[in-house]
């Protein structure tokens, strides 16, 4: 990969001293499309929240951030103001509480123009009703003017789309943007993603808890755990040839949709609270190949090409799936 | 005997359009009919709207239906609030998605677990204390985790014990509305295994109403594809599954984003699933359907069964020539 449009390293972030993240380190190449899977608590929202200067001031966020050779941590809050919303957007899982109730749909977005594109409000109105179209919400000069209670919940993810395309960013990261909606929605909004990163050449960092989302659309994928990332590697490597016992212990808990139907092979326990992580690696204590050497912090291994997992037994366990 | 039969059952609630306007009739059931043997599992899926949550709650006999009839072991459901149905309730059990909405933030578990017990007086305090023990045990507690509450308990604890608390009448009936829903993938695949194993050793059945196809097909000895307030496909899992027969479970099985490669090519419906108030005519699903025909905006569907035991309510579906969608 050429240089990467956003390089994050050793980003660490603590909540009154208890750790949230320890030590992420990741690329986002130009127009890639990077997933982040884990479950609650794993840090994947906090890593993007994190970079982009979103979290209240109680958090202590160490590391760097850089997007194109700019750092971002600690970057004044008027530099941090035109990046977000410009080169780097962000969607969320609930777009219904992330626009605002009592304003006309493509008045907010107009808004979002007039701030990033300096646009008129003539200009504005004209260019929401282009991304509204390119979003593919139907009869988009009369969805201007509506509010977003009434449109449905993945028109309103349409909306919030065309808000984050409105400052062209080079960026999109998408946090669940799909997971409030029917699958039969989530298909279309996945697909409208999917067109839209294909036609403006923007990245694409999709955050979600659903593997088969992130299968779908993104060619990388890292796996966090209690606060890092334990595995990365190429979204179809991934899959074929999990080498994290976590990644292995995902994929199994999935049910199949296609042949029989097996025993699901349930992860045992539960995930550890960030103020009581165990010692070394944070999942020994689930895993069934955990050693003594697992009390010590696991390094990054190489698995394969471009493809790295943060246990000392990924080897050996490769080779029992694949 | 069906432990469980529902003929023909509507639920129509009526409101009104706008602040002023009409009043409109909302069928949110249209005619659903199933039954459920001892001991299996019957799954409806569906989008938000679709009426499998309604469909629930009728089968529990929570509502009565507005037409149609719900019987359990034979029996018409008594109406709701009488001795008679206060009884059966314990025969049926209900658990929802939200877990810690399900329980009383300030009673232990325990406390909890014992309180169905007390209701319908099975035993005295002695037994019920053993009971309320081998309970949080079945569900994979500890029985420490009895004296705790709910706040301290984790997602997926706290799901176990609505479960325990569910089963403390030993009810031969379950319904899960969105079970599994709020729990991550890891926590998730113990309960459903949990589950699984609690319907072999006590011989439940189980009506398991979930969005997600995945858990359905895992669960269900039949699975029932609901829209707009109707099923339009039912029949075996594994079958339904990887040969869908009606369109709308063609989209609704090819939009599952699933790892590796798919089986069936990604059909992408345009539209949102309509207003249960303003019905399109005919066939409900007719406006977003990629091979509607003619008839299908004027005539609506009968359910029709199949030779490999589905049944089916689509015009273009047939035994013979399949539709190429």
């Amino acid at each position: 990969m050429s240089e990467p449009l956003v390089s994050i390293r050793g980003l660490d972030v603590r909540f009154d001293g208890i750790p949230a993240l320890r030590g992420i380190d990741l690329d986002v190449g130009k127009g890639e499309a990077v997933g982040l899977v884990g479950e609650s608590g794993c840090g994947k929202s906090v890593t993007w929240l994190a970079a982009l200067g979103l979290l209240p001031g109680t958090a202590k966020v160490t590391g760097s951030v850089s997007l194109g050779g700019q750092e971002l941590l600690g970057a004044a809050p008027a530099t941090l103001d035109s990046i977000r919303g410009g080169r780097v957007a962000m969607i969320f899982q609930d777009p219904a509480s992330a626009l605002n109730p009592v304003q006309r749909v493509g008045k907010q977005v107009g808004e979002a123009l007039q701030l990033h594109r300096g646009m008129n409000a003539a200009e504005a109105r004209a260019e929401t009703r282009r991304l509204f179209e390119m979003v593919g919400i139907p009869d988009p000069a009369r969805r201007i003017d509506v509010y977003p209670h009434e449109m449905s919940g993945g028109q309103n993810q349409r909306v919030m789309i065309a808000m984050a395309l409105a400052g062209q960013p080079e960026l999109l990261v998408a946090d669940e943007p799909t997971t409030a909606l029917d699958a039969t929605i989530q298909a279309q909004i996945l697909d409208l993603l999917r067109r839209l990163q294909r036609e403006t050449g923007m990245a694409l960092v999709l955050i979600s808890h659903d593997l088969g989302v992130v299968a779908d659309m993104c060619s990388r994928v890292g796996v966090m755990y209690a606060g890092r990332i334990v595995e990365q590697a190429p979204t179809d490597r991934l899959f074929a040839h999990p080498a994290h016992p976590y990644t292995q212990g995902l994929l199994g808990a999935l049910p199949d949709m296609v042949g029989p139907r097996r025993r699901l092979s349930a992860i045992p326990g539960g995930v550890p609270e960030p103020w009581n992580l165990p010692q070394g690696c944070a999942f020994s204590p689930r895993c069934d190949r955990a050693t003594a050497a697992c009390d010590a912090p696991p390094p990054f291994v190489a698995v394969g090409n471009s493809h790295d997992a943060a246990c000392i037994h990924a080897h050996q366990r490769e080779k029992v799936m694949a | 005997m069906s432990l469980l039969r529902v003929s023909n059952a509507a639920q129509i609630y009526t409101t009104r359009r706008g602040l002023f306007g009409g009043r409109v009739d909302v069928r949110a059931v249209d005619g659903v009919s199933f039954d459920v043997e001892p001991g299996q599992t019957l799954g409806i899926v569906g989008e938000s709207g679709c009426g499998k949550s309604t469909t629930g709650r009728l089968a529990l006999g929570l509502e009565k239906p507005s037409e149609g009839s719900v019987t359990f072991e034979g029996q018409a459901m008594p109406a709701p609030g009488t001795a008679a149905w206060r009884a059966m309730r314990a025969r049926m059990q209900l658990v929802f998605q939200d877990p810690l909405g399900a329980l009383d933030r300030r009673l232990t578990i325990a406390r909890q677990i014992e309180e169905p017990l007390e209701i319908h007086t099975i035993g005295d305090k002695a037994e019920r204390a053993a009971r309320v023990q081998a309970l949080l045990l079945d569900v994979g507690l500890r029985t420490d985790h009895g004296a705790r509450h709910p706040h301290e308990l984790s997602g997926g604890q706290r799901q176990r014990a609505v479960l325990a608390r569910a089963l403390a009448t030993n009810p031969s009936l379950l319904v899960c509305d969105e079970p599994v829903s709020a729990l991550d993938v890891s926590i998730q695949a113990q309960v459903v295994n949990m589950l699984t194993d609690l319907q072999a050793a006590r011989g439940i059945a189980m009506v398991f109403i979930s969005h997600d196809l995945k858990v359905v097909r895992q669960v269900s000895h039949k699975v029932a594809v609901m829209y707009l307030g109707r099923i339009v496909e039912q029949g075996d899992p594994e079958a339904l599954f990887a040969d869908p027969v009606h369109p709308y479970t063609r989209a609704l099985v090819s939009a599952i984003p699933v790892p590796g490669p798919r089986r069936i090519p990604r059909i992408v419906l345009s539209g949102d699933p309509p207003n249960p108030a303003d019905r399109p005519s005919g066939c409900a699903f007719h406006p977003r359907c990629p091979v509607a025909i003619a008839r299908c905006r004027t005539e609506s569907p009968d359910l029709r069964a199949f030779p490999d035991g589905r049944i089916v309510a689509c015009h273009l579906a047939d035994s013979e020539t399949r539709i190429a969608a």
